[in-house]
């Protein structure tokens, strides 16, 4: 290596390109370690489908309507977010500080937030290729009819469900950099009540109002809700609320939860450099 | 007797594996956290079930749902909980390497460590079958239960799972962290063919093989009879099988289980030391 080559000056980038470069460096790993790592096809897609087929199978066995079958389908595949969310993105920060790189994440001269971010997106992207395989498997499989009329307002549905909840997601890990042992436990809680009181397995309607109202707080319920009523022939008549108010909602959720984290980071981080935090390993 | 090795191994790693499960919290927080997630399984089957049937929950049918989803909680629980040791151990402790060179018999060890989960599993089952009972109008009464069908089937069916748990382990071993969720997983595959929430005839009839090729289909069925035998014999799966040929089918495939995890757990054990696998850090 010639002598020039060595000291060339590596360009150095700040302000917005630095938080963009950051956000790509943190999604990278999250796309291209799914393609280099194949076992997700069988733990991600092919062991969820067949969870999903066996409330299909249910749903046969005591005779229901078939647009039950499609709701099945959805719902398994955004089960997907909800676990990318939960063991991707709430805890990440928690196995960060266990494997000793939340210091180096600290340490190093950018933001916090543009790390939580490209987690967000690369987790998204990723999560979005094993949804969509679910979602192709299970209609093929189980014969479902969608009747969409208006695609982009599904789209936008989708898109603003996905915000808001890698929004709770991003917020929900500044929290976890407190935690420490009890962290895995808080993950593992939030999975089968969460598919419970988001419904999805089942119009959230029959929850009953006010426990649907309460529910809400998780974006996946209304985005799930929202998505049945524009994708199947009876999704309407089983809707908890209308679309338009389910968008106005969402976009709420998007919005607070996104300054909340931002919010909840600054303060947290701060905490958790007064109480020694953020190198503890209480195993 | 306690001075055995083999003894020693299985009473500490249980008494190891409850303080690790436990001791992370308060014993009231630990109590709501050990039943609220099969209670919230529970749940999602119920609303299913009533959203379509308008509340008939006293037919057949529910019985056959609910009590096969209570029971199947101890499949992802006891197979869970033996092969999450591997990498709890491994990865997480690194305390691994150091059962291995300690006068410890490593199956029992693990066997052990899948204790903990058993017990709070046994709670959150007989919490659920009470929901069930006194909520939902499940037919069941305590005079009816055939007591002895039952505690046998629910031992040979621990041992069955605790079998499943040591083949999983022996998987664990050769695999990164990743496959931490291997014991759910499977558990979540097998869901679909056990039969355990929808009767058999319902599935595909060349999927149904699979269902009858496993000990867990068996068990559950012999489970639902002998806490209400009338409403599982109302479903044709196994209606011209007696009871005593369910348990001796069970019994003979927990054997025939038993020497396949053993040769499979050895086969792995030793593919590991020759790798160097024993105190690998994956970090993935």
């Amino acid at each position: 290596m010639s002598a020039a080559t060595a000291t060339t000056p590596i360009p150095k980038n700040s302000g917005w390109r630095l938080f963009l470069q950051t956000v790509i460096g943190r999604a990278y790993p999250r796309v291209i370690g799914q393609q280099r790592e194949k076992s997700w096809l069988i733990f991600e897609v092919l062991l969820p489908l067949i969870n999903v087929a066996a409330y299909v199978y249910v749903y046969r066995a005591i005779g229901a309507p078939e647009d039950y079958v499609g709701f099945v389908v959805i719902g398994g595949a955004m089960i997907a977010f909800w676990m990318n969310v939960l063991w991707s993105m709430s805890s990440q920060l928690y196995w960060e500080k266990e494997q000793g790189n939340l210091a180096l994440y600290i340490i190093a001269p950018t933001s916090l937030m543009a790390i939580l971010l490209g987690m967000a997106i690369g987790g998204m992207i990723a999560t979005l290729l094993r949804a969509g395989a679910i979602i192709a498997l299970g209609t093929l499989l189980f014969n479902v009819h969608y009747v969409v009329i208006n695609p982009w307002q599904l789209l936008a549905v989708f898109a603003l469900t996905m915000v808001a909840l890698y929004g709770l997601g991003m917020m929900t890990a500044s929290v976890f950099l407190l935690f420490s042992r009890e962290a895995w436990h808080y993950v593992n809680l939030a999975m089968e009540p969460v598919y419970l009181l988001s419904g999805f397995y089942f119009p959230l309607k029959n929850l009953g109002f006010w426990v649907a109202l309460g529910a809400s707080i998780i974006p996946l319920s209304l985005g799930l809700d929202a998505m049945r009523q524009l994708a199947f022939r009876s999704g309407p008549s089983l809707g908890f609320l209308s679309v338009p108010l389910e968008i106005a909602m969402l976009s709420v959720l998007s919005v607070v939860f996104l300054i909340a984290a931002r919010w909840l980071l600054a303060t947290l981080e701060r905490l958790a450099r007064e109480e020694a935090r953020l190198t503890e390993n209480r195993r | 007797m306690f001075r055995s090795p083999a003894l020693r191994s299985f009473r500490m790693a249980a008494w190891l594996g409850w303080q690790i499960e436990s001791n992370w919290t308060d014993p009231f927080l630990f109590a709501i956290y050990s039943i609220i997630k099969p209670l919230a399984a529970a749940g999602i089957l119920v609303v299913m079930y009533r959203v379509v049937t308008q509340q008939a929950f006293d037919t057949p049918m529910f019985a056959y749902l609910y009590l096969g989803n209570a029971f199947y909680q101890y499949v992802s629980a006891v197979t869970t909980g033996v092969s999450w040791a591997v990498i709890d151990d491994r990865e997480h402790y690194r305390t691994l390497k150091y059962i291995y060179v300690a006068p410890l018999n490593i199956p029992l060890y693990l066997f052990g460590r899948g204790i903990a989960r058993f017990l709070t599993t046994t709670f959150a089952v007989l919490i659920i079958i009470a929901f069930g009972v006194w909520w939902l109008k499940m037919p069941l009464s305590l005079a009816s239960i055939d007591w002895p069908l039952f505690l046998v089937s629910l031992l040979l069916g621990t041992i069955m799972l605790a079998l499943v748990g040591l083949i999983l382990a022996g998987v664990t071993l050769l695999t990164a962290r990743h496959s931490y969720y291997i014991g759910d997983a499977v558990a979540g595959a097998l869901f679909l063919f056990t039969g355990a929430i929808f009767p058999l005839e319902v599935l595909p009839a060349y999927l149904r093989p699979i269902g009858y090729a496993l000990p867990i289909t068996y068990w559950l069925e012999l489970m639902r009879r002998a806490l209400v035998g009338h409403v599982a014999q109302a479903f044709p799966t196994f209606s011209q099988v007696s009871n005593s040929q369910l348990l001796g089918l069970l019994a003979l495939m927990t054997l025939a289980l038993g020497l396949i995890s053993w040769v499979v757990f050895r086969w792995c054990e030793q593919r590991a030391r020759e790798q160097g696998l024993i105190d690998y850090t994956s970090n993935y």
